[in-house]
């Protein structure tokens, strides 16, 4: 794998406003600099690993496990989890047994 | 010299004959890691108190019944910090689990419990197991014994560390990638990563799922056999462990290389591989095929996507995992936040360092809408070739070998600022993950005093096959007892 791709990164494959739409939909919450920054870098990785597109798939599946279990069940019998107690004890902001959380609007 | 230094077979039978107590080794190690730690930064942190109650339970036990009771019984050992331990603060390495107090242990940790092993406290790694140099942990450098300005590879550089400077007899880390055998290579330990399956991941704070396993970190090959035996097995919480028995490890220990079909695949020895590195490499192949061993070209022709593959799969998973990472049921919070989006930024944003900002941006490219069958379903495909290779190759041979990392430890700094350099640290580990086939880092020579870690192959659920070339490897190659800041290690290979 080449790598002297980092230092002539090319920032085409990612415009701004991509970078700015990613760290939306990952709740990364980026200032302008952080996104420019991470912009070039995920241009320069993302020419990286379009190497891919020369390795031959055809007719190749896809592997998403190398386990190769299939299947894997257990008995219906019910088990105790987590106390409610235990499931809160490291939330910072709770209420009534419950998790408090800001409105969404 | 320190009592850590011996082997844990060695330990075992001190407790036995009572020439010291559980109680006395742990007092040894702590005085280590008080004397060392404040340099290395292996530990995250210690937790001396509830180590005494384990020490003393293992001595009560040791007096009733030494016979049956476990090797590791008594044994210090520590944990890397992405396993949740129950009652101890686990943080990954990261902000953002800063005072998370899991109620409940990986089922890894539960089992070194049980066989009596006596936890020091949690070790340093890079955040959420990200990096290949330890510089990722939000909280602390560490540093390599054997070099204070050198880093001792990652992501599990603590668990590396403690054994190297003997502050432990065994700890556990996870390689997703390589983070298991880098940091083992560049400190100069053992390292396993078992096959996938093999070990429960269980309480094991994820990266990425499909490729992770916990294994261990020890000074030999046959302590690392000796924690594989109690770590190993299937877990009914977790449905991706394996029923497949382990295998005899201990056996396989004396059972000698004549015989073996060792492959050598002749793409990793093409890469750029430092001269010194590569001077151990022949050496140890040299010295296996004196031993009786038959050295067999091979290829593995898919290893040069392998990287690109690992790079689309391993970030999608963890910007898949690392949602649960919201700051609502864990994490310091968000403070006074408007309303929830305002929330998840602010916790994440706070929370997050710049690896995992990145991991989890290109994964969320590579999931996208319009770039999905581009990369990840092709990673996928290019997966499944990397895995037909191995297939292939361990039908012409028992086992393949390898320099484990390219290089030797590297200053620390020197790859910060390129991830894609610090990516390719783990050319040489991370198609194993990708196969999901057994490995072994053993300490094999030094270059330019610095350790140089072999690498073994097996096949998937063939860790005894690795075992075995690896102890025939420590023992011609005799490495094992140089510690850091031993007088005497060999200036260059050979």
């Amino acid at each position: 794998m080449a790598t002297e791709d980092t230092n002539t990164s090319d920032t085409r494959g990612i415009e701004l406003p991509q970078v700015a739409r990613l760290s939306r939909l990952a709740r990364l919450g980026l200032s302008p600099e952080e996104l420019e920054r991470l912009g070039v870098q995920l241009a320069a990785i993302v020419s990286a690993v379009g190497k891919l597109a020369e390795a031959d798939t055809d007719h190749v599946d896809p592997t998403a496990q190398v386990g190769g279990l299939t299947n894997v069940l257990r008995h219906d019998v019910v088990v105790d989890g987590l106390s409610q107690e235990d499931a809160l004890a490291n939330a910072a902001s709770k209420e009534a047994g419950l998790l408090r959380v800001p409105a969404i609007q | 010299m320190s009592l850590l230094a011996r082997p844990i077979a060695e330990l075992a039978r001190g407790l036995r004959s009572r020439d010291f107590s559980s109680v006395e080794l742990l007092e040894s190690a702590l005085a280590e890691v008080a004397r060392e730690d404040g340099e290395l930064g292996a530990f995250l942190r210690t937790t001396a108190g509830p180590a005494l109650v384990q020490a003393q339970r293992a001595d009560r036990l040791l007096s009733d019944d030494p016979a049956s009771a476990s090797p590791l019984l008594g044994i210090p050992v520590a944990y890397k910090d992405v396993l949740c331990t129950k009652g101890v603060e686990t943080t990954a390495g990261s902000r953002i689990l800063e005072g998370f107090i899991p109620p409940f242990s990986a089922t890894a940790v539960e089992r070194m419990e049980a066989a009596g092993a006596v936890s020091l406290g949690k070790l340093n790694c890079d955040e959420f197991a990200m990096g290949s140099s330890n510089e990722n942990s939000a909280f602390q450098a560490t540093r390599n014994p054997w070099a204070a300005d050198r880093v001792p590879g990652g992501s599990s550089g603590g668990s590396a560390v403690a054994v190297a400077a003997r502050l432990v007899s065994a700890t556990l880390g996870t390689d997703t990638g390589g983070s298991i055998r880098l940091p083992a290579s560049f400190c100069g330990v053992v390292g396993v990563k078992p096959s996938y399956g093999r070990v429960s991941r269980y309480g094991l704070i994820a990266f990425a799922s499909s490729l992770d396993q916990i294994g261990p970190l020890t000074k030999t090959v046959e302590d690392a056999a000796l924690v594989m035996q109690v770590i190993a097995g299937v877990d009914p919480r977790d449905s991706t462990s394996s029923p497949a028995p382990s295998g005899d490890l201990l056996g396989a220990l004396k059972s000698g290389v004549a015989g073996l079909r060792v492959g050598i695949p002749k793409e990793y020895l093409a890469m750029a591989i430092e001269a010194g590195v590569r001077g151990v490499f022949d050496q140890s192949a040299t010295l296996l095929a004196a031993a009786g061993a038959q050295l067999v070209d091979v290829s593995l022709p898919s290893t040069e996507y392998a990287l690109a593959a690992y790079y689309v799969i391993a970030p999608a998973e963890v910007s898949s995992n690392l949602a649960r990472m919201d700051g609502v049921r864990f994490g310091p919070g968000f403070g006074t936040a408007a309303n929830l989006m305002e929330a998840y930024e602010r916790a994440r944003h706070i929370g997050f360092g710049p690896e995992v900002r990145r991991r989890i941006a290109l994964g969320t490219y590579v999931l996208s809408s319009g770039y999905y069958d581009a990369y990840y379903l092709r990673a996928q495909k290019v997966r499944t070739l990397v895995a037909k290779d191995f297939e292939r190759v361990f039908k012409e041979v028992d086992c393949v070998i390898s320099p484990t990392a390219p290089t030797t430890a590297f200053r620390m700094g020197e790859r910060v600022a390129d991830p894609l350099a610090m990516y390719a640290t783990d050319l040489l580990t991370l198609p194993a993950n990708l196969a999901g086939v057994s490995g072994i880092s053993v300490p094999a020579g030094f270059a330019d005093g610095l350790p140089v870690g072999l690498q073994v192959l097996g096949p998937y659920m063939g860790e005894a096959t690795c075992f075995r070339v690896a102890a025939a490897v420590e023992e011609m190659a005799q490495v094992w007892q140089i510690r850091p800041g031993t007088k005497g290690v060999p200036e260059a290979a050979g």
